[in-house]
């Protein structure tokens, strides 16, 4: 028998040392303007969007609670959401901000075990009385995963546009709003010579958009977004996020994500949460920047995550 | 030898980096070389059946034999084709996936999408298990108090108050059980691959369940649905049990007299390719083996023609792309 060959040699990496951490943390496009503050940490990257024209409040979520059985997912949360803004939900993974998020168009009631108390209004219309799918058509999501339908890029948005299950509305007169949804999504331009090629065969960045696009021409008062770039490349994640910037006039733009540089860069109010409880609600500048809670100053600090 | 072969191909680096046997444990490189050669003998048998029935089938298949029905006589000249067998596997094929596949994937598409409530839904799983498991011969003999029962007197010949029992129908019927479970399965594989986060996707944007099981997730796993009918269509060719005790197992069709086209046809008693070559075959009562070879390969063809089938849907599929899970 052969004698056993040796183990590949360990390379050890010097963790006293604590530059690389630092550069991790870093932003990652400092500019060269000169007048960032000083900062440590990421408040010190480029904020690169203005501040808010208007806002108009949509939404209003008062002491909402979610269950899934005993546990206990989202603890009587209040929140405004606002057109105008783009709200970010941040906190470690499993404090409820996806819960919530998904409340927000009753996405929670497929879940057999979820149950909700409290009130979500829509334009001081409680939702629980709004027919569900009518709620969604208002209040649209995007998810985690790219997840096109298994079609063509002009069917994923022709499906939002017609009725149910129905075929009906030819694909001539679907032609402008679909167009339209492409080209508010930033897509259009990219695919509008291959509008019949199968949906699931563009690149992840583009698939995303596609998605946003397809949450779109339902025309929405309201966008939920669950972590969107969290499967993206860095360069798509920055075509998003400049979109959603861009989206935020037209609709109330809700955000999870995970990335805590992301929900600097475009969002103007930030909750965190953390163990199902809201521990901290402001713009994003105050948050990032003087966090009145304890644990909020933990979580921006990368104490923990 | 076998184990060189991996190594060989690791250096040549064609197929990226495979891993090496030299370092294995001698257990190991023993349990490779077994599935080796398990592995080929498979092929092997395969293989064997599909070339003996191949020449078998060429040396004793006659073209006029596919319209010529079976006659009586006393030499192989005088005795005809398998026409009315063919045309019998062809009636009960089509009839039995007909009731089958809408059966199928509708309790799929119930059990997975819907299934409340809860003990429903595991009954019925129960059920589609039992089904799965029951002999066909069982599954023939029930059928046969079922269809001679007055009230389904209809679907068959009967004479004065007394019900045959045995017909296209009849076959039909019961051959549709035996392709059920196999569509259920694969629908549900189906179903189940299909992410939770494409069904939200369309309930995020105010489509209902049934909307969204009709556009998406029933064209989503159209190949596992052709799969499944595949599958069964396959077993319905290839099942004798029913065809012997519920279709009467006549060398010809035996159509009913006062009845119209077609269901004086469907309502009567008739045969298919796998009846007529166990009747031609040594143990029959026909006796003349080299039709029963000739009507084997044309057996075999037809099944042999279904896989091809259920791989262009496959290979269509992936065109179409699938998400990232």
């Amino acid at each position: 028998m052969e004698p056993l060959i040796s183990p590949p040699p360990i390379r050890r990496l010097r963790l006293e040392d604590p530059e690389p951490a630092t550069e991790v943390i870093a932003p990652a496009h400092s500019n060269g303007n000169g007048h960032a503050p000083q900062q440590s940490g990421f408040t010190a990257a480029k904020r690169s969007i203005k501040a808010p024209q208007f806002s108009i409040r949509r939404m209003e979520i008062d002491e909402v609670s979610v269950h899934y059985g005993a546990k206990e997912a989202v603890k009587r949360v209040s929140l405004p959401v606002r057109q105008g803004e783009v709200l970010s939900l941040i906190g470690p993974s499993g404090c409820g901000k996806t819960t919530l998020l998904r409340s927000l168009n009753r996405l929670t009631e497929l879940t057999s075990t979820a149950t909700l108390t409290g009130r979500i209004h829509l334009d001081d219309v409680d939702i629980t009385e709004i027919e569900p799918t009518l709620l969604r058509r208002r209040v649209t999501m995007v998810f985690q995963q790219p997840n096109p339908f298994p079609m063509s890029v002009f069917d994923n948005i022709a499906y939002v546009l017609r009725e149910q299950g129905s075929r009906r509305a030819r694909k001539k007169s679907l032609e402008p709003k679909v167009h339209s949804a492409l080209d508010r999504a930033g897509l259009f331009e990219e695919v509008k010579d291959n509008l019949d090629h199968p949906a699931l065969k563009l690149s992840g960045g583009q698939q995303q958009r596609l998605c946003i696009a397809r949450a779109l021409a339902a025309e929405p008062e309201v966008l939920l977004l669950d972590e969107p770039c969290s499967a993206l490349d860095p360069k798509s994640t920055q075509v998003i996020e400049d979109l959603i910037v861009k989206l935020r006039d037209d609709v109330a733009v809700v955000i999870v994500t995970h990335n805590l540089q992301q929900a600097y860069r475009i969002a103007d109010h930030v909750a965190f949460m953390y163990l199902g409880d809201l521990v901290e609600y402001n713009s994003a500048t105050a948050l990032f920047g003087s966090p009145r809670e304890q644990r909020t100053q933990e979580y921006v600090s990368g104490a923990f995550g | 030898m076998l184990l060189l072969k991996g190594q060989d191909k690791g250096k040549a680096g064609d197929k990226g980096a495979v891993e090496g046997t030299a370092t294995w444990a001698l257990a190991d490189r023993i349990g490779l070389a077994i599935c080796w050669a398990l592995g080929l003998l498979f092929c092997a048998i395969a293989v064997a059946i599909v070339v003996y029935l191949l020449v078998q089938g060429i040396k004793f298949l006659r073209p006029e034999m596919l319209w010529t029905p079976a006659a009586a006589g006393f030499s192989e000249g005088e005795t005809g084709g398998f026409s009315d067998a063919l045309f019998g596997t062809l009636i009960v094929a089509v009839m039995g996936i007909a009731l089958a596949l809408p059966a199928g994937v509708a309790i799929a598409v119930w059990l997975v999408e819907y299934g409340r409530p809860a003990g429903l839904a595991r009954i019925t799983e129960m059920t589609i298990e039992a089904i799965a498991g029951i002999p066909s011969i069982v599954l023939a003999l029930f059928g046969t108090v079922i269809f001679s029962s007055t009230a389904l007197g209809f679907l068959s010949r009967s004479s004065e108050g007394v019900v045959f029992g045995r017909s296209f129908f009849a076959a039909s019927a019961m051959l549709s059980l035996v392709a059920l479970p196999l569509i259920v399965a694969s629908t549900r594989e189906g179903l189940n691959s299909i992410p939770r986060h494409v069904r939200e996707a369309s309930y995020a944007v105010g489509k209902t369940k049934a909307a969204t099981t009709r556009r998406i997730l029933l064209p989503t796993c159209r190949p596992q649905v052709t799969t499944g009918a595949m599958l069964g269509l396959g077993r319905i060719i290839g099942d004798t049990a029913i065809i012997v005790v519920l279709l009467g197992a006549t060398q010809n069709f035996a159509p009913v007299e006062g009845v119209g086209f077609p269901l004086n046809y469907l309502r009567g008693a008739g045969t298919t390719l796998t009846n007529f070559v166990y009747e031609a075959s040594p143990t029959g009562n026909l006796n003349q083996p080299q039709k029963a070879y000739a009507a084997a390969f044309v057996l075999l063809l037809m099944v042999l023609a279904l896989n091809a089938a259920v791989d262009v849907v496959h290979r269509r599929a992936r065109k179409v792309g699938t998400w990232s899970h």
